[in-house]
């Protein structure tokens, strides 16, 4: 490996769930900032292992429904009220519960996209380049292993206290991976 | 500590009692990866290749019935007075109907949390697009003039005229289009985390920049899943109200008007009923075969096929019930023309249809009552194929039983397909499958990381999550 690299972090490797959620409450409790576990698919009580907060994804969903919905019902008085009246079959101009539907489905359709995109914009992804994905080993993050990483920029980082750390977490294999 | 969770004596039901597991065969995490990724890697098996030319051909079968329709007219259908509407909303319907059930599996079972769903919601996903592309053709192409189509949407136009939103047919606009983009985005979340294990088995350069491009730099950090586990909750939860609305949008075509047979209350519910009803059919005629072809035995195992014949037999019953009800409503409301369309549809010249229509929907799905019929593949795969017979020849009834007698005699008719219609039908077949077999060779058709999360081994506090969990 080039040691002239920057390092970003250190990357633990864990064989199994049980293993991966302990070594996540023992960091939580040293009190590191910087660092994250990666894992194929959600381990359940990770988040409170982590001490992580509910996710906020849900009010952008909230707003974007609202505007949805808003969206339709003016949309809807206005064009058929205001821009263009059009009398049909003596029914009034504009009224809630003709709109109804259209706008009901917009608020689903402008609440979906903000659940995407706001879940997006949390991740910060879209990405084009993370550090690990250059690892060869952090591959199998998506496979079937589980790892620990704690960022170099971490104040609480040090070289051979947190490898120290993670090793007693119980981690298979600890490497040091570069920007 | 770890140890010591394993060493806890938990008093182990007897086997009757035991829940079959949803993973047979205690398979491993890469096991699973490598299993479904094995679809997509490799040379296309010689099956695929044989259902995928056929499937092309009728496809292009599609094209040539649409070019033919565009440029001649829309009386190359079977449509004359007084049925102006004939296969092409027959068809629209069925195959909205058979995307229901699609959104059923993964928006309604999750929010259910019947963690069952995991291994075919994927599956069902991509039926519900392609089911809802191809359903998007015929009211697309019945409006004769094609390309005055974009006057539905609310674009500013020269005319200075917007859509007449008091029509149900513009509330339909909104709801299919709805229902299509909120079903691609849901199947696209659901997908961002398989599309990174497909990045990081990728073999070749070219793969591996697609699937990195469209897995967005996903990492599979928990900090991620978090914010992601949320957005796929409330897409579920966007996405219930949105399926029980579409069908009941769709049923308002029809029910908002005046005719006899049309004009009922009971309509958006047994829409409803009814869709599911058929996308359950068509999920079964897709994944049993699937199951074997693929090797996926242990994914979708036989357990899944019974609970699906046991929705399918829930629905079919509702659907039953609406029949019964439509008959009984006919007789006493006391309307001389709603009793005359109810005697018309059970014994005027359609009653064929009617007919056909009332065993394969009603008596059909009855026999899912029984354990044996559920366990046993053939009959399972050949009921599923009746299901949306039964449920074609239901629109079938509704649409066209209904038009052919209106309210004046002088009016009446006989209506018939042309080849025109049967052809376009039969192309919708190709696009569906086309599609569909495109998807199972080049994306996950099995959501991997949900079918790890229900792994007994993925529950930390499960004494096989620690070691001795899963062969290789």
């Amino acid at each position: 490996m080039d040691t002239s690299a920057k390092p970003f972090g250190l990357l633990a490797e864990f064989d199994n769930t049980t293993d991966v959620l302990h070594a996540a409450e023992k960091v939580r409790d040293a009190g590191f900032r910087k660092w994250d576990v990666y894992m194929p698919f959600p381990i359940h009580g990770m988040d409170r292992a982590m001490g992580l907060k509910n996710s906020k994804v849900g009010w952008f969903a909230f707003l974007g429904g609202l505007t949805g919905y808003a969206t339709g019902m003016v949309m809807i008085w206005w064009m058929n009220a205001i821009d263009y009246p059009i009398l049909i079959g003596g029914k009034p101009m504009f009224s809630p519960y003709g709109a109804f539907p259209p706008s009901y489905e917009l608020t689903i359709l402008f609440g979906a996209f903000g659940s995407l995109f706001g879940m997006l914009f949390l991740n910060r992804l879209p990405r084009l380049h993370h550090p690990l994905l250059k690892h060869k080993r952090f591959a199998l993050a998506t496979h079937d292993k589980f790892f620990v990483v704690i960022e170099t920029a971490d104040p609480k980082y040090s070289e051979t206290e947190t490898r120290k750390l993670l090793e007693a977490a119980g981690s298979t294999r600890i490497e040091m991976v570069v920007e | 500590m770890a140890e010591a969770v394993t060493q806890i004596k938990v008093p182990v039901p007897p086997p009757e009692l035991q829940r079959v597991p949803l993973v047979q065969n205690n398979r491993s995490f890469g096991w699973i990866s490598d299993r479904v990724s094995a679809i997509t890697e490799g040379k296309a098996p010689k099956w695929w290749w044989a259902a995928f030319i056929p499937s092309f051909g009728f496809m292009c079968l599609l094209g040539a019935m649409l070019i033919y329709q565009i440029t001649t007219g829309v009386a190359v259908w079977g449509n004359h007075h007084p049925t102006m509407w004939g296969w092409d909303i027959i068809n629209f319907v069925w195959w909205i109907g058979i995307g229901h059930a699609g959104t059923l599996i993964s928006a309604i079972l999750f929010l259910l949390r019947q963690r069952w769903r995991t291994a075919v919601n994927r599956a069902a996903e991509a039926m519900t697009i392609f089911a809802v592309m191809c359903a998007g053709i015929f009211p697309a192409m019945h409006v004769g003039r094609v390309w005055f189509d974009w006057w539905l949407f609310p674009i500013p136009t020269s005319n200075a005229l917007w859509p007449q939103f008091r029509s149900p047919l513009m509330w339909d606009v909104f709801a299919v289009s709805t229902y299509f983009t909120v079903s691609v985005l849901f199947w696209y979340t659901g997908l961002v985390p398989d599309l990174a294990t497909m990045r990081d088995r990728a073999k070749t350069k070219i793969k591996q920049f697609i699937y990195g491009l469209f897995a967005l730099g996903w990492t599979g950090s928990n900090r991620n899943w978090s914010n992601y586990e949320k957005a796929y909750l409330i897409l579920a939860g966007l996405s219930t109200p949105l399926v029980l609305s579409v069908h009941s949008i769709v049923s308002l075509d029809f029910a908002v008007s005046q005719l006899p047979g049309w004009h009922t209350t009971i309509f958006p519910p047994y829409f409803v009923a009814g869709a599911i009803f058929s996308g359950f059919g068509m999920v079964l005629t897709l994944l049993i075969p699937l199951r074997s072809m693929c090797k996926l035995e242990d994914i979708i195992t036989m357990r899944h096929i019974d609970v699906m014949c046991k929705v399918t037999l829930a629905t079919g019953s509702i659907v039953g019930y609406a029949y019964i009800m439509e008959l009984f409503i006919a007789w006493y409301s006391g309307s001389l023309f709603e009793r005359f369309a109810f005697i018309n549809r059970a014994m005027g010249p359609y009653w064929w249809g009617y007919w056909l229509m009332f065993c394969c929907n009603v008596f059909v799905p009855q026999l899912f009552w029984f354990k044996k019929i559920r366990n046993h593949l053939a009959i399972v795969f050949i009921l599923s194929i009746l299901v949306n017979v039964g449920m074609w020849f239901e629109r079938f009834v509704i649409v066209v039983i209904s038009l052919h007698r209106e309210f004046l005699p002088s009016n009446w008719g006989y209506f018939a397909p042309t080849w025109v219609d049967i052809c376009t039908f039969l192309g919708t077949f190709g696009l569906f499958f086309t599609m569909f077999l495109l998807f199972m060779r080049f994306l996950p058709m099995i959501a991997v990381s949900e079918v790890k999360g229900v792994t007994p081994q993925a529950d930390p506090h499960h004494p096989l999550a620690k070691g001795n969990g899963g062969n290789h």
